[in-house]
């Protein structure tokens, strides 16, 4: 291809003066650019205000193109649901009949837990939510995991509220706008999630390695005590992330601890709910407080 | 006014009796395309890797070596702060990049003014491979702490992309010269 032939200014003095102050523009945007890098760098919250009003204002056309892959994915389902639908619903019904038993058990004892609970003066650990919110958006290009969720301040949404799907944890708050919210997932290499193993309690702490599995690494270091297929739930420790969510089950291990897939992988999770902070402080189950401390008796 | 405007907006663009194409559609319609590119990756679904090329970035540079000139040298300012707003990397690094990338890319032009399909196609994919490595860095630096290999899917799914981006701004752009209607 022949080179473009519109590189030379002429004689026009206005010509020459435009493109030079256009090469000045573009030395200056990188210049800006690295100005801005440098503020976004020393405090990660800087120009939120910014990424708020762009994420407000593209959060209905994101909410409707959720609605219809959401509506895609269900016709799909059942569709391909037809194929198998005869064995299906014979295994269902065993597994309803079974599942009636367990139902009866369950519920006995669930009205024990609760008198028990009540004898030992417990409170219920089930947060009323903040709202239901659908996943709208996520930073699929970055290295960042990041998602966009199409509730804000205006329904109740604060910065630090964890966010969880059925399945389990997906993420917490970051930033707030006035009806969408930026959360930063579990996956993400920043985020670092105070965990248990289900079954015995083990504590440890989940970060993100950005590709849909979580590093578990536990407190007490020795021999590697997990399995693949263990279990881990948040712990709660610190506050933020309500204690008992289900976040993430071993899939190989390494030597200080193990790779574990995220049960919520939010590209599965489409329905998420906005929990309030969880703030261990207020658990009246811990013993209170001694009432008065050594310096506080030296004041008169 | 507007007469005079829109004919020396329309200079460049050829123009039949009384059929020319639209000032407003011609100019606006690149910008409003990489635009899109830059929403687009954030939109089918909330991904667990960084596997999405950088569309908004792969339409610029094909805009730029479709037809060189048509953005300003300074247009990588706006559309990569458009860009930050929705990306996820830290803000900034998208006005850094892609302000540099489109003087490096005047650069090579002057340098290397006989291009054809393969030459666009390599030059293009130095700037995609720098471009996705440089953001890496960026965001490790503001907190992250991902390792390079993560986003070794994501460059070559651009680069074998980034001929079809260029396709489709073809289309676009044989669709932004439709010629309307005009009195006199």
């Amino acid at each position: 291809m022949a080179p473009p032939g519109n590189r030379r200014t002429g004689y026009s003095r206005r010509a020459q003066y435009n493109t030079f102050f256009a090469y000045v523009a573009g030395v200056v945007g990188i210049l800006a650019g690295g100005f801005f890098l440098i503020g976004s760098i020393a405090s990660p919250a800087s120009y939120e205000g910014l990424r708020s009003l762009a994420s407000d204002a593209t959060a209905p056309v994101m909410r409707l193109v959720t609605g219809g892959r959401s509506a895609a994915s269900g016709a799909w389902n059942d569709v391909s649901g037809y194929a198998a639908s005869g064995a299906e619903v014979a295994r269902l019904r065993r597994e309803v009949q079974l599942a009636r038993v367990a139902a009866i058990q369950a519920q006995a004892q669930a009205d024990e837990n609760r008198r028990l609970k009540a004898l030992l003066q417990l409170h219920d650990e089930a947060p009323r939510p903040v709202t239901n919110a659908w996943l709208i958006a996520g930073s699929n290009s970055s290295t960042r995991r990041f998602a966009t969720i199409s509730a804000g301040r205006a329904q109740g949404v604060q910065p630090g509220m964890p966010v969880r799907s059925p399945i389990g944890l997906v993420g917490r708050v970051l930033e707030v706008g006035h009806h969408s919210a930026r959360i930063l997932l579990i996956t993400d290499t920043e985020s670092v999630v105070p965990v248990r193993r289900a079954s015995d309690g083990l504590p440890g702490f989940a970060t993100g390695r950005a590709d849909g599995t979580v590093q578990l690494r536990l407190i007490t270091l020795g021999v590697n005590p997990l399995r693949p297929g263990d279990t881990f739930v948040t712990s709660g420790s610190g506050g933020i992330y309500w204690p008992g969510t289900p976040i993430a089950v071993v899939s190989t291990l390494t030597r200080d601890g193990a790779i574990a897939h995220v049960l919520s992988a939010p590209a599965a999770s489409e329905m998420v709910v906005v929990q309030p902070a969880w703030q261990p402080t207020a658990d009246d189950s811990l013993p209170p407080p001694a009432n008065t401390t050594p310096a506080d008796k030296r004041k008169p | 006014m507007s007469q005079r405007l829109s004919r020396r907006l329309a200079q460049p663009i050829a123009r039949t009796i009384s059929r020319a194409p639209s000032p407003v559609v011609a100019y606006v319609a690149p910008w409003l395309a990489v635009m899109l590119g830059s929403v687009l990756p954030s939109l089918p679904y909330v991904g667990v890797t960084p596997m999405f090329p950088p569309l908004g970035f792969l339409v610029l540079l094909s805009w730029r070596q479709l037809r060189p000139g048509l953005m300003p040298v300074w247009a990588g300012f706006p559309l990569g702060l458009f860009d930050d707003l929705f990306s996820g990397q830290p803000f900034g690094s998208a006005i850094l990049l892609w302000s540099a990338t489109m003087l490096a890319l005047d650069i090579i032009e002057a340098r290397f003014p006989w291009r054809n399909f393969l030459v666009d196609w390599m030059v293009a994919s130095c700037m995609i491979v720098a471009c996705i490595l440089l953001q890496v860095l960026i965001a490790n630096h503001a907190g992250g702490a991902t390792p390079v290999v993560l986003v070794v899917p994501q460059i070559l799914l651009s680069v074998a992309v980034y001929p079809m981006v260029g396709r489709a701004v073809g289309r676009l752009d044989s669709w932004r010269l439709i010629r309307y209607r005009v009195i006199g």
